[in-house]
């Protein structure tokens, strides 16, 4: 993917074809709001200092994803209805399931 | 030079969408968020199918720019505003891009996409079709691009700004967090290099810090003012989001994105390659 940029691919709940989760830590969930999903939101993942790792934009249905380093992380995520928070430890390779409620 | 010559807010944007000789441009590697909804009036450029080679790993050449700029309507002398998403990384690289082939009007949104869609701020579905022009570029500017020689010799001679995460710049992960990991190249940095990761140099919402912070921040970081200075990431995009901190806002005189980046660099037969956090 030596030519493909950076820029945060489309997110689903479907993982992409390739990812071996018996190897990577992939955190994973949905952005809320009273109980309903929430798309559009901007995604970012803070690893243990709080310092910004990455970030993705929530699929129509509230879908994200991050494929992260063992450790404590938070997920935060913004929209223009309001922001929202949520911690995380992942340790070994496999889903690690994050809800982040936003507003 | 002045952050107001390189920078529009989300304020003046949204009072000059029909100002004549202004022209926005959505700059993204994925531009389905372009048409789900764009700056009124703006056109778009797909970083990877219209600046990129399709064959060779380069970006289109003078010709090709021409040909582009013409094509979505873009004249010499218009103002020339870029956003994009991923807090403006690919209209970052636009913005390098435009300089390198001497479009002098030319600035960025602050805090692109981001900024725009928390403040609320419309989005429009109607196509836009602008008047072809006869767009003319110059050669090149070689002051702003770095070479992988180049890299090699600057060393513990130069500046080297490795603007990736602190897990990318350590070797643990191959790229962002966001992306699945398998990749050719070997993990780690080029030594020397002092680890500033770009999103240091934004606000959460995606607009660039003070001048004052910037100025701190890359101080801290031991960056020596004395010398000259190249910006590298995974692939050169994070790094012209650095390279125009340090050039367009601060005012550094000699700084160069390395476009090759870590995709070349750790794909290089004999380098030098370090792995860890770094001397900090």
């Amino acid at each position: 993917m030596t030519n493909d940029g950076c820029g945060a691919p489309e997110q689903s709940a479907v993982l992409p074809a390739g990812v071996d989760l018996a190897k990577e830590i992939v955190l994973g969930g949905k952005v809320t709001a009273d109980g309903a999903p929430v798309g559009g939101a901007f995604v970012r993942l803070l690893d243990a200092s709080g310092e910004f790792t990455a970030e993705v934009v929530s699929s129509p249905d509230g879908d994200f994803r991050f494929f992260a380093a063992p450790g404590q992380w938070t997920v935060r995520a913004l929209h223009r209805s309001g922001n929202g928070e949520t911690r995380v430890t992942a340790e070994s390779p496999g889903l690690h399931p994050v809800a982040v409620t936003v507003g | 030079m002045s952050r107001e010559d390189v920078l529009v807010t989300a304020e003046w944007a949204e009072e000059n969408l029909d100002a004549p000789g202004v022209v926005f441009v959505e700059v993204d590697e994925d531009t389905s968020a372009y048409d789900g909804g764009h700056i009124p009036g703006a056109v778009k450029i797909d970083w990877k199918t219209e600046l990129q080679d399709p064959v060779r790993r380069d970006f289109v050449d003078r010709a090709g720019f021409e040909k582009l700029l013409s094509a979505k309507g873009i004249a010499n002398d218009d103002r020339v505003i870029l956003y994009g998403g991923n807090n403006n990384w690919f209209a970052a690289y636009a913005y390098w891009y435009f300089r390198l082939y001497g479009h002098g009007n030319v600035q960025l949104l602050d805090g692109g996409r981001k900024k725009w869609e928390l403040d609320g701020r419309p989005l429009s579905t109607d196509a836009v079709t602008r008047e072809e022009t006869s767009y003319s570029a110059k050669e090149q500017d070689a002051s702003i691009r770095a070479f992988r020689d180049e890299v090699v010799e600057a060393i513990n001679n130069k500046n080297l700004v490795d603007v990736r995460s602190p897990d990318e710049f350590a070797g643990k992960l191959l790229a962002p967090a966001h992306l699945p990991q398998e990749q050719a190249q070997r993990a780690g940095h080029i030594p020397s290099a002092i680890n500033v990761p770009w999103s240091k140099a934004a606000n959460e919402d995606g607009t660039f810090k003070s001048d004052e912070e910037l100025r701190e921040l890359y101080k801290e970081a031991g960056i020596d003012e004395s010398k000259s200075t190249i910006a590298y990431c995974r692939i050169g995009e994070r790094s012209s989001h650095t390279w125009f901190a340090l050039h367009e806002l601060l005012g550094y005189s000699d700084v160069k994105n390395y476009d090759g980046s870590w995709t070349e660099y750790g794909s290089l037969v004999g380098v030098p390659v370090e792995i860890g956090p770094g001397a900090k």
